[in-house]
């Protein structure tokens, strides 16, 4: 597509790719950096001679060991996986089954109830984050997983809906009615001949809500209260800071550690993850 | 049809003895009921219900353990003459529109360039998307960390290079502080925005452009009579889900500055923590949350009339 010299090629191709790249990566790498640094390399000011940002010439796991063993980290992890698995599974179970309705079968309402859902997903949790937490208390939910793992479909559940009604309007009618001739129920053909060819639909939602339900914040933050029962974001803005002291060391491991579960999952799954995120937007 | 031959002794299996519910569920209209139950009790529940107790708690003043009396428009009123509050709408505003602007200008570029094809170029993608896919608390602690004063790794650059003779304090200046969150959330949406657009621009036929460098358009024009247009749908809607998402931000400002120094980067959502959870004034901060509901509102109609004149096209 470039077309002249090679300099061009370079000045709009070359160079502003590579910053682009730099630019979005820097931050993990910092995060890496500063896990590995011992205090006194930390604590150096950066108008110091020897101030050496890129690098560190000690590397040390003190930050790792002191975040797994001094604090609830761990605990954090599997309160975030058991919570961001269960309302992903949830939400997966409702979003085929509406959006198997709402893309397949003719009824009254389905376009007010298809609609009522599209505009569900576009509700932000901070606009509703004050009376849920009434809710949740109501429900005696508090401080329980189960607090997020039932408030967590309200945002997953209108995505996957909406994901998955793509995938099933792609899939012919007459794969359908062949399985009904040959004497299967309409239950029986939805679930044998049609989810299975929406699997990879399925996968794609099923990531994506696991990413959103690991990047959650303030209904972690307003339901939950003991240190036990916190989720990694929450636990890390506000475990890992004790008076007015950061312990960068600690926060960034805790940081990196954190997104690893996400990156981990993400890694294995990237087309599905793309196909997510722009089916998402494409509706 | 392969598929459904494989499948069919399955399918059978149940066939001779269909019992009351299978033979209900073959009535489209009960199928529909039952497949929908579970998503609108839970729709319902924890969204219709909030929402409905968020407008009664909005005309009340309760706080955390006192139920509170009717007290009609009062907490709106005083929400008006609020200066703090005015303070986090312009900042609201402000936020959304610069950080929009910046997110589609650099996420198109970047689009542009991954469209080309070049070495690596999944990987790079894979990579790019990273920002976006990380917990938003997790990395932007990542950059609370290069913000601080006295070990900015971002002050040692700008120093070296010559640009700096001072520190600066990035996010205890108030104008330097909007500035950082700013490029924060930019940072973070940018993957968002390119990855998205470029599969808008994967949809584009390449003869097209073809056509029209045949016909002797400039790159720039090119871009501008055939690309955009072409792209405008996917840019809408990218746009909208954007701007609602950074409207009724909380947790990067949250983390970043709290709101602070002296309010300059409060937002709605900020201000409704601080009141309604931070202070107790549940009343107060429902009211505040509630506020961005018009806007919000705005945006979805704006969309959905757009989906809806999209499609009967």
């Amino acid at each position: 597509m470039i077309e002249g010299a090679k300099w061009k090629r370079w000045v709009f191709f070359y160079i502003p790719l590579t910053a682009f790249v730099v630019a979005l990566l820097f931050p993990f790498y910092w995060m890496a950096v500063t896990t590995v640094r011992p205090d006194s390399e930390l604590y150096r000011p950066w108008m110091a001679p020897n101030y050496a940002p890129f690098w560190t010439a000690h590397p040390t796991l003190e930050h790792v060991r002191g975040l797994l063993e001094d604090t609830l980290f761990s605990t954090w992890m599997w309160n975030t996986m058991f919570i961001a698995i269960v309302s992903t599974i949830i939400s997966l179970f409702c979003g085929l089954l509406a959006g198997y309705a709402l893309s397949r079968l003719r009824f009254r309402f389905a376009g007010t109830l298809g609609t009522g859902i599209f505009i569900t997903y576009l509700v932000p949790q901070t606009l509703l984050f004050i009376p849920l937490a009434d809710i949740i208390r109501n429900f005696r939910l508090g401080d329980t997983p189960w607090a997020l793992i039932l408030t967590y479909p309200t945002f997953l559940i209108p995505f996957c809906t909406w994901l998955l009604m793509g995938y099933f309007k792609a899939i012919p009618r007459e794969l359908e009615e062949c399985a009904r001739i040959d004497g299967a129920s309409r239950w029986k053909a939805m679930i044998y001949i049609i989810f299975p060819i929406a699997v990879p639909g399925i996968l794609s939602a099923g990531i994506f809500a696991f990413t959103l339900s690991w990047n959650e914040f303030i209904y972690a933050l307003v339901f939950l209260s003991s240190p036990d029962q916190k989720t990694v974001p929450v636990g890390v803005t506000s475990e890992l800071i004790r008076g007015d002291v950061f312990y960068w060391g600690q926060l960034m491991a805790g940081a990196l550690l954190g997104s690893i579960p996400v990156a981990f999952v993400y890694s294995f799954f990237v087309e599905h993850y793309v196909a997510g995120l722009t089916g998402s937007v494409k509706g | 049809m392969a598929v459904s031959y494989a499948v069919a002794p399955r399918a059978y299996a149940g066939a001779p003895s269909r019992g009351p519910l299978t033979r209900l569920l073959e009535d489209e209209r009960w199928l529909a009921v039952a497949l929908l139950l579970p998503t609108v009790i839970l729709l319902g529940l924890f969204i219709a219900y909030p929402f409905v107790k968020g407008v009664l708690l909005a005309v009340t003043d309760a706080k955390v353990g006192v139920p509170g009396h009717f007290v009609g428009l009062e907490n709106f009123d005083r929400l008006w003459n609020d200066s703090i509050f005015r303070t986090a709408v312009q900042n609201t505003f402000v936020y959304t529109i610069v950080t929009t602007i910046f997110k589609l200008a650099l996420g198109l570029w970047l689009a542009m360039l991954l469209n080309r094809h070049f070495k690596g170029k999944a990987f790079t993608r894979a990579f790019i998307l990273l920002p976006f896919i990380i917990p938003t608390v997790l990395s932007t602690f990542a950059w609370k960390w290069m913000f601080d004063p006295t070990f900015s790794v971002i002050n040692w650059t700008l120093y070296r290079l010559d640009l700096i003779h001072g520190r600066i304090n990035w996010l205890g200046d108030p104008d330097l502080a909007m500035i950082s969150v700013i490029i924060v959330n930019v940072w973070r949406g940018v993957p968002f925005y390119a990855i998205s657009l470029l599969a808008g621009l994967q949809t584009i036929n390449p003869e097209l452009q073809e056509a029209a460098a045949i016909d002797g358009a400039r790159p720039w024009q090119r871009f501008w009579h055939v690309t955009w247009p072409l792209l405008l749908p996917v840019t809408m809607v990218v746009v909208l889900f954007s701007v609602i998402q950074t409207f009724a931000d909380f947790q990067l400002v949250y983390v970043l500055t709290g709101g602070g120094p002296a309010n300059a980067t409060q937002l709605f959502a900020t201000y409704a923590y601080q009141i309604g959870v931070g202070t107790g004034l549940l009343s107060e901060g429902a009211a505040i949350s509630l506020a961005m509901f018009p806007f919000l509102l705005i945006v979805v109609i704006i969309q959905l009339l757009y989906i809806r004149r999209v499609e009967t096209h």
